[in-house]
């Protein structure tokens, strides 16, 4: 009997121990690739390396915005022990440890949030949980190092905008990266990083300045604890920008704009480079790098001002007598309008069979008027007359190609694509047909075309050019590494605005016009060293709505907008300016004109003054981080102040309707 | 030539063991010294203390190979009757540790639930031996009986993976003594159909996870569910020939737990592979063949209940250990026979092979010296 069971026990047993190993082919022949990588990705770490930032510089090399050093505080998850004491290491630790390290160093709520939104994701990573140590937190955090073993303190570059208010629309900032951000980046490559830009060019080629994380590939034990390096990259820094910008001609346009809310945009037509954009008041970048206070941040954003408000590209304004260049260009080809044909201009254009007058800028009249005439002295009536037999759809197309009514795809952030209205547009907005009357309007930039600043120096680019379109664009040239030139980007061009190049010589002839004894800015033009084409513009302000009565603050901003474009040379255009002043004292000729004339002085003739700053030395080596601020700078800052608590309340400004340009 | 070197009384000690048994048994415990050695991260003073475990385990296997089964047969009611007692007295008086009630201190803390791994299939075969084989219904009840009382004393401490190692121990016996197959077949069938019916209705919700933590460790994989995950990881990255003898990762980097007592076969499989796990399990196959080999040849039925028993039980804790490893069973703390750290369990073993090797027949082994 025994024998009989002891065999049968047997015979089990071997079944038993083949099922045992059945189970371990299974494991070690099937299923090997699987677990060979499970266990390579267990052993092996990624501690990534965040590249440095790469800096930004004018066109001439000198620097806008530089980082330096500073000490951050990184913790690695896994590091963080058994806090709370429940004998085991969970995301429960992690508030406890926040607390007891917040004891001895002040910790913002932001930066525990951003923390432990990635600490959730990255186990074995150092996240940062703090910025910019002070000395004093240094020290403590140096005395108190024992306590807090998963954590160290890193040297990282942080940002900074050496000319402080200067530009700042342009170039723009860069703040903490926040769970938004996150969403939209390669969430690998920026886990050591702590800063992404958030405005202007920062923000724009953030790819290009943020450069490739590098990493260490390292093996790590079950407890994190580095065992050896297996492989490592280093970082590769983020390119090095130069931009189109003639910093000191920067300079000159905001100190021309002075305490004046308006835009300036210059471009170099041949290229379609911003040379300036400026945009008024602008603020101070260097507040945002670590998170703006509530307190500036509410000032800043509460300022009627509003200077964080890029006008540049973002404010729309009517265009008024500006683009009557253009129209008449448009007229020429469209054949709506030949050279010599003319139109009598009794001081108002009436269309027939209707009471409705729409008047003259001039209410006595121009007479018998040309197109050469009429740009030169602005006449409506003449404008009126051109666009009202073109009819909407021609003039809506023809100013399209100007790129009126669509963005320019400028390299920044949040630029406005303005309106340039069609009788489709009308219909999908008001429901209501187009009228006859809107098109007379619309041939003397008004109604409901509004555009950028930026779109009229494009525009009138297009003109200096004879119909060659280039886009606009801040980014001139970027390099790699800090010892290599930098190498320029081609400019990108649209389809350019073929029509015989008389059209084009007659239009400019009519802008030289205006600069010159007889023409709207002839003030402007006096004396110049070279020849000028220019066109001004003025858009009265009508009607608002929303906000209280405030009496003396009502009837400045009831005021018009002061509008210059022009080129020059003439026969070599190095630059295009487009000038806005809002709510100004005085007309386009006689505000914005002389603004526009003193940059292409400045530009052409190098006029910068005893301040005029220029490269440092060497290229790519930071100055000290204390730069000279500039006068014109302090001053603005102090006037935008003045305004902003002589207005405490809010008004929303609606342009509602906008009576006839008047130049 | 070895009356030359030996004293006379330890050459006839010697005779009574059965070398072939302890060749194949001197090689398992060599390969577990190696492995242990690895598992250890090189500390050699762990490997030595294991090695003063199996001299120990050696000594004792020696001195009970000289021992008779009807000597042994004599002790089997009163190590039982002491085991319970000691075991009744645990649950009153007991040393607490790790938040179960096991252990005893006279003088030092000792386990009573290990004497019953001893105790329970002696006093089994003690009881069969005495009646009738095949044993009628009424002795298997008894039977049964004298198993369940140590049983659910030790799993009030509580103690599952032992309990159970016990219970096995004693239901060898009872297989072995020849109970009905029906009898098997039926109590299989019972133990099938009552067990899911205590799972959905006599359990509470949260006996009820740990039922199923039990059987799908994965499920929790920061508690139980860590340790099988890991030593599936060590096991299936070894791969056919495995990564070499102290070249694994798993092991090396402290990802594996518990990796030089109960999960020391992951370290195994991870360094030596497929081809390493199938000359450990024909070891292993040998040496449970040969000890109910030698069991068969005992000197009477409880020579033979017990060493058949000794033998399966040994088995079973090869199976246990290594199915829970390899994640086919429940992980029950359970050592891999011979290989593991620890010295109870080696002693132990290595006294029951004596056990073994003591209870065969006398005549044969005078018929060979002659």
């Amino acid at each position: 009997m025994f024998n009989v069971r002891a065999i049968v026990a047997g015979i089990i047993i071997l079944f038993a121990l083949l099922a045992i190993l059945g189970r371990v082919y299974q494991l070690q022949v099937s299923q090997h690739e699987q677990y060979s990588e499970l266990s390579r990705q267990h052993y092996e770490k990624r501690i990534p390396i965040p590249p440095n930032r790469g800096q930004i510089y004018d066109r001439n090399g000198v620097l806008l915005a530089d980082s330096h050093t500073q000490y951050v505080l990184e913790v690695v998850r896994d590091n963080i022990g058994d806090e709370n004491g429940d004998g085991r290491s969970t995301l429960a630790d992690v508030d406890v440890f926040i607390a007891r390290l917040g004891a001895i160093i002040p910790l913002q709520e932001k930066d525990i949030r951003l923390f432990k939104t990635q600490v959730r994701r990255f186990k074995y990573q150092p996240i940062p949980i703090r910025v910019n140590l002070t000395e004093e937190e240094i020290a403590v955090f140096a005395v108190n190092r024992p306590r807090f073993p998963g954590v160290s303190m890193e040297v990282r570059m942080e940002r900074y905008y050496p000319l402080i208010n200067t530009a700042s629309h342009v170039i723009g900032y860069v703040g903490r990266i926040d769970a938004r951000d996150l969403e939209r980046v390669d969430k690998d490559e920026y886990i050591g990083t702590t800063h992404i830009g958030k405005s202007g060019v920062e923000a724009s080629h953030e790819d290009r300045l943020h450069g490739q994380a590098g990493y260490h590939l390292i093996e790590v034990d079950a407890h994190g604890k580095k065992q050896s390096v297996i492989s490592e990259q280093e970082p590769i820094g983020g390119q090095d920008l130069f931009l189109g910008l003639d910093i000191n001609l920067q300079i000159q346009a905001e100190k021309l704009l002075g305490a004046e809310r308006g835009a300036i945009v210059a471009m170099d037509p041949s290229n379609g480079e911003v040379l300036a954009l400026a945009s008024m008041p602008t603020f101070d970048p260097n507040l945002f790098i670590d998170g703006i206070s509530q307190k500036d941040y509410t000032s800043l954003r509460d300022d009627p001002d509003r200077p964080l408000f890029n006008r540049a590209l973002q404010g729309t304004y009517p265009p008024g007598s500006t683009i009557k260049p253009m129209v008449g260009v448009a007229g020429l080809a469209e054949r709506v309008v030949t050279p010599g044909s003319r139109v009598y201009d009794p001081g108002f254009f009436r269309l027939s069979g209707q009471k409705h007058v729409f008047r003259c800028w001039n209410k006595r009249g121009h007479g018998s008027v040309d197109l050469k005439y009429a740009i030169q002295q602005s006449c409506d009536t003449y404008f009126y007359d051109l666009a009202y037999r073109m009819g909407i759809d021609r003039f809506s197309s023809f100013m399209s190609r100007f790129g009126f009514g669509e963005k320019t795809g400028i390299d920044l952030p949040s630029e406005a694509a303005g309106l340039m209205p069609s009788k489709e547009w009308k219909e999908r907005r008001y429901k209501r047909s187009w009228f006859p009357g809107d098109t007379v309007n619309i041939g003397i930039g008004q109604g409901y075309w509004i555009s950028t600043p930026l779109q009229l120096a494009h525009a009138v680019s297009i003109v200096a050019n004879h119909g060659i379109r280039l886009k606009p664009h801040v980014l001139r040239g970027v390099r790699t590494t800090r010892n290599e030139e930098e190498k320029l980007l081609k400019p990108e061009p649209f389809a350019p605005i073929e029509v015989d190049q008389r059209f084009w010589n007659l239009a400019i002839q009519g802008m030289e016009n205006v600069m010159r004894p007889g023409g709207t800015a002839r003030a402007a033009g006096a004396g110049a060293a070279y020849r000028i084409a220019g066109k001004t513009g003025t858009a009265q302000v009508f009607g608002l709505s929303g906000g209280k009565y405030n009496a003396g603050r009502l009837a400045k901003r009831l005021r018009d907008h002061a509008l210059f474009v022009g080129f020059a040379p003439v026969d070599n255009p190095k630059i295009a300016v487009a000038v806005i002043v809002e709510n100004s004292s005085g007309s386009g000729g006689h505000t914005a004109a002389p603004i526009g004339r003193k940059l292409m002085d400045a530009y052409l003739l190098q006029q910068y003054g005893e301040n005029m700053l220029k490269p440092a030395g060497v290229v790519g080596v930071s100055p000290e981080p204390e730069p000279e601020p500039e006068p014109v700078v302090s001053k603005t800052e102090k006037s935008t102040k003045k305004v902003t608590k002589k207005s405490q309340s809010k008004t929303k400004e609606k342009l509602k309707k906008v009576r006839g340009a008047r130049d | 030539m070895i009356n030359g070197l030996f004293p006379s009384w330890l050459v006839v000690a010697l005779q009574r063991v059965d070398a072939v048994l302890l060749a194949v048994l001197s090689l398992l415990v060599f390969l577990g010294l190696a492995t242990l050695y690895s598992a250890s991260d090189a500390n050699l003073e762990q490997v030595q203390r294991q090695s003063v475990h199996f001299a120990i385990g050696l000594g004792l296997l020696v001195l009970f190979s000289q021992i008779s089964s009807k000597t042994l047969r004599q002790w089997a009611v009163w190590l039982y009757s002491v085991g319970v007692v000691l075991l009744i007295l645990v649950l009153i008086v007991g040393v607490t540790k790790k938040g179960a009630q096991r252990w005893l201190y006279i003088g030092m803390d000792i386990q009573p639930s290990e004497i019953m791994k001893l105790a329970v299939p002696m006093m089994v075969a003690y009881y069969f031996s005495e009646k009738p084989l095949p044993p009628r219904f009424t002795d298997i009840v008894i039977a049964l009986l004298l198993v369940l009382v140590p049983m659910l004393l030790v799993m009030k401490q509580p103690d599952l993976g032992t309990s159970l190692l016990i219970a096995t121990s004693g239901f060898f016996v009872i297989y072995l003594a020849g109970m009905s197959w029906w009898l098997i077949g039926g109590g299989v069938i019972f133990i099938g159909v009552a067990a899911p019916l205590m799972y959905f209705f006599g359990m509470h919700e949260y006996q009820r996870q740990r039922v199923e933590t039990l059987f799908d460790p994965e499920s929790d994989l920061l508690g139980t569910g860590y340790h099988i995950y890991q030593s599936k990881i060590a096991i299936g990255s070894g791969g056919a020939y495995g990564k070499g003898w102290m070249q694994g990762d798993q092991a090396h980097l402290d990802f594996l737990p518990e990796r030089h007592t109960d999960f020391i076969f992951a370290v195994f499989g991870e360094e030596f592979g497929l081809v390493g796990n199938l000359i450990l399990m024909s070891l292993y196959l040998f040496i449970i063949w040969r000890g109910l080999y030698l069991a068969s040849k005992g000197e009477d039925t409880f020579a033979r209940l017990l060493g058949g028993s000794l033998s399966v039980s040994f088995f079973f804790y090869l199976f246990v250990n290594t199915g829970m490893v390899s994640g086919l069973l429940p992980v029950v703390g359970v050592p891999l026979p011979l290989v593991s750290y620890g010295g109870t369990s080696v002693v132990t073993l290595m006294m029951a092979f004596g056990i073994i090797m003591g209870m065969r027949k006398r005549k044969r082994i005078y018929q060979r010296d002659s």
